[in-house]
């Protein structure tokens, strides 16, 4: 891609004004003409074990390093005479077979030695080199770039804000945990008390029409209640049949499914989280419960996304991988090298990429965890780069300023 | 415009209450704000002090020889004991909102609190922030602002949240055993948030050289505040033209001296003052209100009382539709208009489900902003489909949890509005099917979302 900063503007900035021009065309649609691409990226927080998750079996070192962890897979999972996958995993073997799953091995930010979750997850999502003062993140910095973005291209979805998504250029952001459920009546006067002050007007018909694209809303009102007669009478009971519809929505699926709605129709990109990485104890069973809520995400997105699957990125990243040795308590401690995991159509899959360090202990990052060998900032990068064309020196400077992106793998088909 | 009672209980104190009269005059918001403080008394918040208590005993368990069990069971029970505390405190916090005569009081504290956005980390320190601000924020909310800003600069839980615990002066004795330097994190943040101001008259110079000034800011490991001489940077160092220090060891007095110097600038008070009236009045607040202020800071020697008397004397600050409140409001004053003047503080499951969860819905998860610059200030940041949503959610739901008995719809549109109530929203309580809507309609309404 040899697209310098200067053409690639004017380049987009043509195609926005000959569509605008278009009658054919709505505004809605402008929004999404910078590209027809689309990027999930997923933020694995706890610090993933990439070691547990592609368990590289080839070398002579894991087994030791690893006894107690578990066996040696059986030959299903295998997914190259190299590694093998996690079992909860399997749910994703076929995407694996069919190229639309891939993995990228040793890698890390430049964050070094303090193994703090937060400083980690901060200088992930800022995409910068070190820590500081941290504004904005590196996915709102690619929406500046780029002209033509607006409010419905980029979807931060969860309750809690996202550092990467955070920044100057609008992203709108969705909670499937946002429940609205009223009476018609309600709703009706509802509209009707918002209708002469515009700000609380329309994002009140943005957030029912959010809202009814989900089934929560239905399953408040239809679900029985239960609870004592107490709470009942109190609205407690109301209360709690609430938050587990809200903490059944928080779930993977349900966010999947709600990204793909967003990115079949004018959305480009979307971000959110998988939280509970951080496996100190019994990893084999603790490993279980996340995996699993990536795999649900993975293939609800590509059931949701249908067609439009074959021209999507997904990539999972991580703030941290984790020691390489067992723990006393069979689980891992906080380390350095990590694990991106990346699906779609869009994307080359069926390969373990990343150059592999070794387990030897002289070959670890400071004799405990996998020595990082590519920075995981160069890898989105590069995935960037290829869904969107994006100008390397837009990347390099802006995105992730002072990124080397040489040696990152070729993702994009 | 000029001041009016209602209006001073719903833009400059916690809403209106049915059983406690707003203030009559400016002098009494004032008089108040002088007093005694009273919500503190009934409701109160463990101080930074008493707090660090807990971060010393949970790393002397962690320490002792017992068997790994019953460590593990003692640590989980000093937790579990804080996370429950800081539940209750967030209990106590909005219970202050509901109880006072003294509103301003809160808002200042919360918008202070805010200003100097910090935030613990670790097993025992994520839950310090309440003590952090009622230990070095709310003493000093009326008083000149170089002495919040020193107790600030010496809050363990600041030192600790922008890396200056762990910043060394280069060549300080043990930065030159440790081979180990300054961090600018602090330093930054103090320029362009604190004090001057981003944008305002200073450079990376500056920074560098406040950088090495702060050094010697620690803390200790029980978590108190401590100054080191052996890693403060020796010598003089230069900020904003003006040199502290001598070519001895580093002092504490003479980071105070600089702290004093950059208070008392004239853009800290520029920033300060736009950073008020865009809080209180407007995102796009009168200039002359704002030089108003500003002059207050400047001749008062920047006494704050006397800033914000000068805000609510200016008939700009009585004008236009009012801000959008922010969630902790939104939900406080709700709470002040019902007259919730209990809650479950001490049963955590329920302080999570009514107020801790839908107030993270809302965007303002309980002191966890993401950033040093805290929360946002803009109306549209606050009004977005999930967190209007959030809102609305708590509004139908919590409100009837929480009180006995509601509140006729008809006669609650009057009580807590300050303005005059839209014919619209009177409609509305009138033809609500129950009075769970009807009362979710009037505290949704933007004419009470509204300050």
């Amino acid at each position: 891609m040899s697209l310098s900063r200067r053409a690639f503007l004017s380049q987009t900035l043509a195609a926005g004004c000959s569509l605008a021009a278009s009658p054919l065309l709505t505004p809605v649609a402008i929004a999404s003409a910078p590209w027809e691409n689309r990027l999930v990226v997923v933020i694995l927080r706890g610090g993933m074990d990439g070691l547990g998750v592609v368990q590289p079996w080839g070398d002579p070192d894991f087994a030791s390093l690893r006894a107690g962890g578990g066996r040696r897979s059986a030959g299903p999972l295998d997914l190259t005479d190299f590694y093998a996958l996690h079992p909860a995993l399997a749910p994703l073997l076929p995407l694996w077979q069919a190229g639309e799953l891939g993995f990228v091995n040793a890698v890390s930010t430049p964050y070094r030695n303090k193994r703090s979750h937060f400083d980690g997850q901060d200088l992930l999502e800022a995409g910068v080199a070190a820590g500081g003062a941290i504004r904005d993140g590196w996915l709102n910095r690619m929406l500046q770039a780029v002209p033509g973005v607006e409010a419905e291209t980029a979807y931060t979805i969860g309750t809690s804000g996202m550092l990467l998504t955070k920044g100057a250029a609008e992203v709108a952001e969705w909670s499937p945990q946002a429940v609205l459920a009223m009476s018609p009546q309600a709703q009706r006067l509802m509209e009707h008390v918002m209708h002469d002050d515009p700000l609380f007007r329309d994002v009140l018909s943005e957030a029912l029409t959010l809202s009814a694209s989900g089934d929560a809303a239905e399953m408040m009102q239809a679900g029985g209640m239960d609870g004592s007669a107490d709470e009942m009478l109190s609205g407690m009971a109301a209360v709690r049949q609430g938050a587990q519809v809200a903490k059944d929505n928080a779930g993977a699926d349900h966010v999947a499914r709600f990204a793909a709605d967003r990115l079949r129709g004018d959305a480009r990109i979307a971000a959110f989280s998988i939280n509970g990485w951080d496996t100190h104890a019994r990893q084999d069973r603790a490993l279980k419960r996340p995996l699993g809520q990536l795999a649900r995400m993975i293939l609800t997105l590509k059931e949701g996304l249908g067609p439009v699957w074959a021209k999507t990125g997904v990539i999972a990243m991580t703030e941290f991988g984790r020691t390489a040795r067992l723990n006393g308590t069979e689980g891992t401690d906080h380390g350095t090298g990590g694990m991106m995991v990346y699906a779609g159509g869009a994307l080359r899959g069926g390969q373990v990429l990343g150059d592999w360090p070794g387990l030897s202990e002289a070959a670890l990052f400071d004799r405990r965890d996998l020595m990082p060998t590519s920075d995981v900032r160069a890898q989105a990068a590069a995935v960037m780069q290829g869904l969107f064309g994006l100008p390397r020196d837009v990347l390099e400077d802006t995105v992730f300023p002072g990124l080397d992106m040489g040696g990152a793998a070729r993702l994009v088909l | 415009m000029s001041f009016s009672p209602r209006m001073a209980d719903v833009r400059f104190g916690c809403g209106l209450s049915p059983s406690i009269a707003p203030p009559e005059t400016l002098r009494d918001v004032i008089a108040r704000l002088e007093g005694p403080d009273k919500s503190a008394m009934a409701h109160p918040v463990e101080d930074w002090t008493t707090f660090s208590k807990r971060i010393a005993d949970y790393r002397s368990v962690r320490r002792s020889d017992g068997s790994d069990k019953a460590k593990a069971r003692d640590l989980r029970t000093i937790r579990k004991d804080t996370r429950r505390d800081d539940l209750r405190w967030m209990g106590q916090t909005l219970l202050r909102r509901v109880t006072t005569n003294d509103g301003m009081r809160e808002r200042l504290t919360a918008f202070w609190a805010d200003h100097f956005t910090a935030m613990g980390r670790g097993a025992i320190q994520q839950f310090g922030a309440a003590p952090y601000v009622e230990e070095a924020i709310r003493p000093h909310l009326t008083g000149p602002f170089a002495k919040m800003l020193r107790a600030v600069a010496t809050a363990p839980v600041m030192l600790r949240y922008l890396d200056q615990a762990t910043s060394m002066g280069p060549t300080s004795d043990t930065g030159r055993k440790r081979g180990r330097g300054a961090n600018e994190n602090l330093a930054r943040e103090m320029l362009e948030l604190h004090t001057l101001g981003v944008g305002a008259g200073y450079n990376q110079a500056d920074v560098t050289e406040l950088a090495h000034l702060l050094t010697g800011l620690a803390i200790t490991q029980e978590g108190g505040f401590i100054y080191r001489a052996d890693r403060a940077e020796p010598g003089a160092e230069t900020v904003l033209g003006v040199s502290y220090g001598s070519d001895g060891p580093g002092r504490l007095e003479d980071i105070y001296a600089a702290l004093d110097d950059l208070a008392a600038h004239p853009e800290t008070g520029m920033h300060l003052a736009r950073k008020l009236a865009v809080h209180f009045v407007s995102d796009d607040p009168d200039p002359a209100l704002i030089a108003a202020m500003a002059a207050a800071y400047r001749d008062s020697g920047g006494r704050l009382l006397t800033v914000y008397e000068a805000m609510l004397d200016h008939p700009a600050a009585w004008t236009g539709p009012g801000s959008v409140k922010t969630p902790v409001d939104f939900v406080g004053s709700s709470l002040r208009a019902l007259n919730v003047n209990r809650l479950p503080v001490r049963q955590s499951s329920k302080m999570t489900l009514l107020l801790r969860n839908p107030m993270e819905l809302m965007g303002q998860p309980w002191f966890r902003p993401e950033g040093p610059d805290g929360w946002p200030e803009e109306d549209a940041d606050w009004i977005t489909p999930q967190r209007l949503a959030g809102r609305l959610q708590w509004a139908l739901n919590v409100p009837g949890v929480l009180v006995e008995r509601l509140p006729d719809p008809r006669e609650f549109v009057d009580a807590v509005l300050s303005g005059p109530v839209p014919e619209t929203l009177r409609f509305a309580a009138r033809a609500a099917e129950t009075r769970e809507e009807g009362i979710a309609l009037i505290l949704s309404s933007p004419a009470f979302q509204r300050m």
